[in-house]
């Protein structure tokens, strides 16, 4: 493998991925064989960290590069249906992963919001915005937004707006990362979070993009084996095919029936019991168009080869996504009917103290979180839990509406509670792990490029050399992964929270300027920077006034709303006020030049070459 | 290769190219939102235990987007090479 990384390393992807996906499976089966000879679970648990960890890091370090356009574009060179598999990985985050299926267990059909949003965006992507982003061949979205709009001023805003959402993000991710290997490892949550970090760092600070690439295809190719299989095995075991996404209408049916047994009000596949549908609807729309503005996930575009891959790696892209996003509703479902069906079958509708299973005290008794409440408390010891529901009246055991998960848990837990074995757990983890790394070094890049590349080179220091600038991007890389780190320590808020928080901020900020930029000769600079900046201004304003109110403290009484909008849907007000602003702006202000008219003209044709040519230096 | 392209030709691609955004983003709009505004009445169809509106926010709207972008991507490859402006 390392020899035939060398020179032509993007002929070879086809042969080199077999081979990895090969000694995966290969690995996967070795665990197995491990843990029936009777290898203990912590050192399965282990193994699987240390080994997928260590191949990331080795491909982080084989495709370290000092070359300009390899650390911004990984040298533009990334096939379509290789950059789909990077970007699945750069987009698929811990929340996903471990939050989605949790979500949809919890919320049931409201859940679905973030299915359908977090697809439909790259309809707008493939339509709106990646073709055209790659003609013209920027290094990051702050450069386009600088070169199209004359200036710094364009560029400045276009940075705090990425820094703004992306820092949100990554502090969600680093969040992620340290909670799953608390738990696997059995490392204590502060300590986990620097472990996440180091991950994170060894896959980017080499190599840049073109490391970062490489990476997340092999971290695609983990989670999504790891997501699947034990979905594929429930299927398997519960009607005996194993297409999960086929059988889980099955699922459904039981749930219901257990409903009306278990007496649960909100049905599963009910329809608006938990969002309004305003709420539904805002929350798909700001999903949606954060998607398309979501500098990290841009970015992923200005890799391919040529304006038509680009276009195809979008389809591929949302293909690989959908793979996952498809799979986690049938798991809420099978999750939700073993589950249900412990307290349907069971005598009186109670699941007897005596038997509740070993993994909800497992993950009840995990310290500092409250994964697992029974009647109340944390399911820590079957006699506090029986002390606990006695006092509520419950004797002999405790009805389902007493049992609360916490969504971040399902499917981590899965494979426990579906009785799978250790393997397969550590199999899981080691996804989960792949998600949270992968996004969070897309992430990490997508900040420090845009201060390398448009702060320092751009803006401050336009003389210096290449290597300075490598090196300046570099320092910057551990800076602010660190600064993520710290803030994640805080755990500031749940990790779908924040990540709907990012979502919003970029649609506000930039969404507006990129597509009207494209879309539309008579943007003016003024317009756009006057947009972007009351865009981002009113998202912000709602958000942090929504959530903790101007003491900046929650829950004080101060909090404000807006036609009851929720937080995670602020964009609402961002992205039309963004659009209204830039048109009404541009209109009243001289037309663009006619060589930025022109400019606007080659950008919307595909052939002739990228436009903006980057020297030896550039 | 763009230098030689007249202004009637690129003004024509623009054009198609416009219509073909318009066309896309309408289909992306319907199975978006419009459809899923009927959920409760869907809801009232059973095909393999999956209640039907249930089935096309989980499924059926994403399996759209996916045929939606490879039909538009191909569909734009032919309007570049048809008007001579595709990438050589």
């Amino acid at each position: 493998m390392a020899l035939s990384m060398k020179g032509d390393f993007t002929d070879n992807l086809g042969k080199i991925y077999g081979i990895y996906v090969g000694g995966f499976f290969g690995f996967v089966v070795l665990m197995a064989i491990l843990s029936m000879v009777g290898v203990p679970d912590r050192v399965i648990l282990w193994s699987y960290m240390a080994m997928t960890i260590g191949i990331y890091a080795f491909i982080g370090i084989m495709s370290r590069t000092s070359v300009v356009t390899e650390y911004y574009v990984a040298g533009r060179s990334v096939p379509a249906i290789y950059n789909g598999m990077a970007t699945g990985a750069d987009w698929m985050s811990g929340a996903s992963f471990v939050g989605m299926a949790g979500t949809l267990f919890v919320l049931g059909y409201d859940g679905l919001a973030f299915v359908l949003g977090w697809t439909g965006g790259y309809v707008l992507v493939a339509v709106l915005l990646a073709p055209y982003l790659r003609k013209f061949g920027a290094y990051t979205v702050p450069d386009f937004l600088g070169t199209r709009y004359n200036g710094n001023a364009a560029r400045l805003v276009g940075i705090i707006v990425l820094f703004a959402c992306s820092f949100t993000y990554i502090t969600a991710q680093v969040y992620a990362s340290g909670i799953i290997a608390s738990q696997f490892l059995g490392i204590d949550f502060e300590l986990a979070v620097f472990a996440g970090l180091l991950g994170i760092l060894v896959c980017s600070m080499l190599g840049g993009m073109k490391a970062v690439t490489w990476t997340q295809v092999a971290q695609y190719i983990v989670l999504i084996v790891a997501y699947l299989l034990p979905a594929v095995w429930m299927s398997t075991v519960q009607f005996g095919i194993p297409i999960p996404q086929l059988t889980y209408g099955g699922a459904l049916s039981k749930i219901a029936e257990y409903e009306q047994i278990l007496g649960v009000a909100k049905a599963h596949v009910a329809p608006f019991t938990t969002y309004s549908p305003k709420d539904y609807f805002f929350l798909i729309f700001c999903l949606m168009v954060g998607t398309a503005s979501l500098p990290h996930i841009l970015m992923r575009f200005f890799t391919t080869p040529t304006v038509r891959e680009a276009r195809k790696s979008v389809g591929w892209s949302l293909f690989f996504i959908f793979l996952l996003y498809f799979t986690a509703p049938a798991y809420a479902a099978f999750s939700k009917f073993n589950l249900m069906g412990l307290f349907a079958n069971a005598e009186g509708l109670q699941l007897a103290f005596t038997a509740i299973p070993e993994w909800m005290l497992q993950w009840g008794s995990i310290a500092g979180h409250q994964l697992v409440t029974i009647c109340g408390v944390k399911a820590e010891t079957v006699m506090a839990i029986q002390a606990a529901c006695e006092a509520k009246g419950f004797v002999g055991g405790f009805p389902y509406a007493e049992l609360k998960l916490n969504n971040d848990m399902i499917v981590l837990s899965t494979p426990s509670i579906a009785g799978m074995p250790i393997w397969v757990v550590g199999l899981v983890g080691a996804g989960g792990f792949a998600a949270a790394l992968s996004t969070a070094d897309g992430l990490l890049l997508a900040i420090a490029n845009a201060l390398s590349h448009d702060v320092y080179y751009k803006m401050i220091d336009p003389k210096a050399d290449t290597k300075r600038r490598l090196m300046i991007s570099k320092i910057l890389l551990v800076v602010v992964a660190l600064a993520a780190a710290f803030l994640a320590r805080t755990k500031p808020s749940d990790i779908l929270s924040m990540v709907s928080w990012a979502f919003s901020i970029a649609a506000a900020g930039l969404f507006a300027p990129l597509v009207l930029g494209v879309w539309w000769k008579r943007t003016t600079s003024m317009g756009a920077i006057l947009g972007m900046i009351a865009g981002f201004s009113v998202t912000m304003y709602y958000l942090i006034g929504n959530v903790y109110g101007f003491d900046l403290v929650k829950g004080t009484g101060d909090e404000i709303s807006w036609f009851g909008v929720a937080s995670i849907s602020s964009g609402v007000f961002g992205v039309p006020v963004a659009f209204i602003v830039t048109y009404v702006v541009s209109l009243i202000t001289p037309p663009p030049s006619q060589e930025m008219q022109e400019f606007v003209d080659r950008l919307r044709l595909p052939g002739g070459g990228q436009m903006m040519v980057q020297g030896v230096n550039d | 290769m763009s230098d030689n392209i007249s202004r009637e030709v690129a003004e024509a691609h623009w054009s198609k190219t416009k219509n073909l955004m318009l066309i896309t983003l309408a289909v992306w709009a319907f199975f978006s939102f419009f459809i899923h505004f009927f959920v409760s009445t869907l809801n009232n169809i059973v095909i393999l235990g999956f209640p039907l509106g249930f089935y096309m926010a989980a499924q059926g709207s994403l399996i759209v987007f996916v045929v939606l972008i490879f039909w538009f991507a191909s569909r734009q490859n032919a309007i570049d090479e048809e008007f001579g402006v595709a990438e050589d």
